[in-house]
């Protein structure tokens, strides 16, 4: 019954602490032995609550969690072959590194030679070996998480389980050691769980992203997936990098669609994975933001563009390799244009100019 | 610079930097000021007990006050052999033991409180002010009270139960605040991640709470000591027939009238000061090993 593989099914679990509401509201996901996971969400939206039922912290009310086919649910942790890598680290403060990292084996009962030994073997693998006698406020923030981290590797675990890892490091540190956590888990070639609220972490990281809202799933699957296919407005918005618009459907041709809008000839939206859509419906569509093209009145729209909309530049930001334009598009809602750096400055803007929004037909989305 | 300054009219330097500035001669007045205030409550809390232990030195011609009458240590080798002095040397015995049981029970009692309340549960405000609310009650009544229980119950009174039990009325409350301190800075991720790497409660406990807590238990510990060793109030009706050192003084007090009485005083300082001297010194070692074995 026993297995090596790390692959996690979660079936219908659901977590309440009160009786009354389910932090975890009826989770179903598969998550593929070796893979990268990111959990990402806003706080409170349950993502650090699956975590530690995963990791045996934690029973959930109802449901199943699977690993490696075997139901784990009221196993402790060291059964359950998971390990977890706490927010801040929770490195023990008493102990040095070397003696932090042989815990696991010195509470298994190995002999002090052995577990030193692996100890050692370990710290090398996470490239600490200077620092194997230190104690753990003697560390940069780095340091302390290549601790953790092989403290909790040493147990050969067939999942980690990493709560928001690198919130407690400064933003340059962050980056690093992101690359880093990359290049264990495929030295390791385990399963990474990683909860974080990073956008840019989740899509740097993972194989499989998973947004989530108030402990449902709102969108599971690859980081380019949920970024630049979105399923809905919430998804969207929350990972970025999208303008989300809504309107009334006015009418519908083939294969697309055309949606109401203060644009004369309305917004043409191809109706791709939607099937229905019809008249009188209020629809949400996402365009990307380094899609839109911004054009002077009265010019010609770049080929495969039909829908334009009157803008007022509002603000400009530069940022470096792009130029960040935001509009006034719609009414109520952001309405953000990415341009590149040398398209922007061969004819630049200034705040108040009016300007047409517009973009590829083929490149606005239909959301849920 | 300066000499933008020198241009200002006298007015503009506010008058405060005369006071506080370290101008070029040396220190403000106020420091003199406030540095006699000092001397004087060094004074005022050392020069009593200065007293005391000077007058303990004088030979056989020594009074109970001043002039210093010669040196000698004969007043403590008369404490320790004569027998009209008091019995000395078995009150300090007993002190000394009931101080040992009263820490054991109050370190184990306290650390055990401090594991219950890590977790909030239902009513555990209430048990909270019940564990504490002893303080507040007199202590030579309590002391009173239990006497009167243990004779209601038809039990002797002796230093050992009835004088246990109203010192640890007070020791415990002090104990367990002192603890619920420790532990609040305590990280229970610490107790979390020995569980997920596999260790047993008992295991967490032993290994990584009672190391961590070190400091801290010594702390209720020395507490728990020191309260107990000098405690008076409570003693007073619960002891039976069988003095504690304090008590045993404060008898002295009565009918001894030779230095006797100031060596005492003399000896149960020193006693004091090398029971806390350790206790600091246990702390300052065992970050002394961790420090020490960090550097390899």
């Amino acid at each position: 019954m026993k297995s090596d593989r790390g692959d996690i099914e979660l079936a219908g679990v659901c977590k309440s602490f009160d009786g009354i509401t389910n932090v975890v509201d009826g989770v179903n996901l598969r998550i593929a032995d070796g893979a990268y996971c990111c959990f990402i969400g806003p706080s409170g939206c349950g993502k650090t609550t699956i975590l530690r039922m995963i990791a045996g912290h934690e029973d959930p009310t109802s449901g199943e969690i699977v690993i490696g086919g075997q139901n784990v649910v009221g196993l402790a942790p060291v059964q359950r072959r998971t390990a977890m890598m706490f927010q801040s680290y929770a490195l023990f403060p008493h102990l040095t590194v070397r003696e932090n990292i042989a815990f696991a084996l010195r509470v298994r009962g190995q002999s002090k030679a052995d577990r030193l030994r692996a100890a050692d073997a370990m710290i090398d693998k996470v490239r600490l070996t200077q620092f194997a006698d230190r104690l753990p406020a003697q560390l940069s923030g780095g340091q302390q998480q290549r601790v953790a981290l092989a403290r909790a590797a040493i147990t050969e675990p067939r999942v980690l389980l990493l709560d928001e890892p690198l919130s407690a490091l400064d933003e340059q540190l962050r980056v690093q050691m992101r690359q880093e956590l990359r290049r264990m888990q495929q030295e390791l070639g385990i399963t990474f769980i990683h909860v974080t609220h990073t956008q840019l972490e989740a899509i740097a990281l993972a194989d499989l992203v998973v947004v989530m809202e108030q402990g449902k799933i709102k969108q599971a699957g690859a980081a380019r997936d949920v970024y630049a296919h979105p399923h809905d407005r919430y998804v969207a918005e929350f990972m970025g990098g999208q303008n989300v618009l809504s309107g009334r459907v006015e009418k519908v041709n083939g294969a697309s669609f055309t949606l109401s809008q203060a644009a004369p000839d309305g917004i043409e939206v191809p109706l791709q994975a939607r099937a229905t859509v019809s008249i009188g419906d209020i629809v949400d569509i996402a365009v990307r933001r380094d899609d839109v093209a911004l054009v002077r009145p009265g010019r010609d729209l770049p080929p495969g563009c039909t829908t334009s909309l009157p803008s007022r530049v509002l603000a400009i930001e530069y940022q470096g390799y792009f130029v960040k334009v935001m509009l006034d598009t719609v009414p109520d809602d952001e309405f953000v244009a990415y341009v590149p750096e040398k398209t922007f400055f061969a004819d630049p803007f200034t705040v108040g100019d009016v300007v047409m929004a517009t973009w590829a037909t083929g490149s606005a989305l239909p959301l849920a | 610079m300066s000499a933008v300054l020198a241009e200002m009219p006298e007015t503009a330097t506010p008058a405060t930097t005369k006071a506080i500035a370290p101008s070029k001669g040396g220190r403000p007045w106020t420091f003199y000021v406030l540095a006699t205030l000092f001397a004087f409550y060094v004074i005022a809390l050392y020069g009593p007990m200065f007293c005391i232990y000077v007058l303990s030195f004088q030979d056989i011609r020594g009074g109970l006050v001043f002039p210093m009458k010669g040196y000698s240590l004969h007043w403590f080798v008369d404490l320790f052999t004569q027998v009209r002095t008091g019995d000395v040397k078995g009150s300090f015995d007993r002190s000394i033991k009931l101080a040992v049981i009263v820490t054991i029970i109050t370190v184990v009692v306290s650390f055990l409180a401090g594991l219950g309340f890590r977790r909030r549960f239902r009513g555990d405000t209430f048990v909270f002010y019940m564990m504490i609310g002893s303080l507040v009650a007199p202590g030579l009544v309590l002391g009173l009270g239990t006497g009167l229980l243990f004779q209601a119950f038809g039990l002797n009174a002796s230093w050992y139960t009835s004088a246990l039990g109203a010192q640890l009325s007070w020791t415990l409350p002090f104990g367990v605040l002192v603890m619920f301190a420790v532990m609040s800075r305590f990280n229970h991720a610490w107790e979390e991640a020995a569980y997920d790497l596999g260790a047993s409660r008992w295991q967490s406990i032993r290994l990584v709470m009672i190391p961590v807590l070190a400091p801290g238990l010594v702390a209720v510990a020395l507490f728990g000591f020191t309260l107990s060793y000098d405690e008076f109030a409570r003693s007073l009706q619960t002891a039976g027939s069988l003095n504690t050192l304090p008590l045993e003084i404060w008898s002295m007090t009565l009918n001894v009238t030779s230095p006797s009485l100031y060596a005492l005083g003399t000896v149960t300082t020193v006693v004091s000061f090398v029971v806390i001297g350790a206790s600091l010194g246990s702390i300052v070692l065992i970050q002394k090993k961790r420090g020490s074995r960090a550097k390899g």
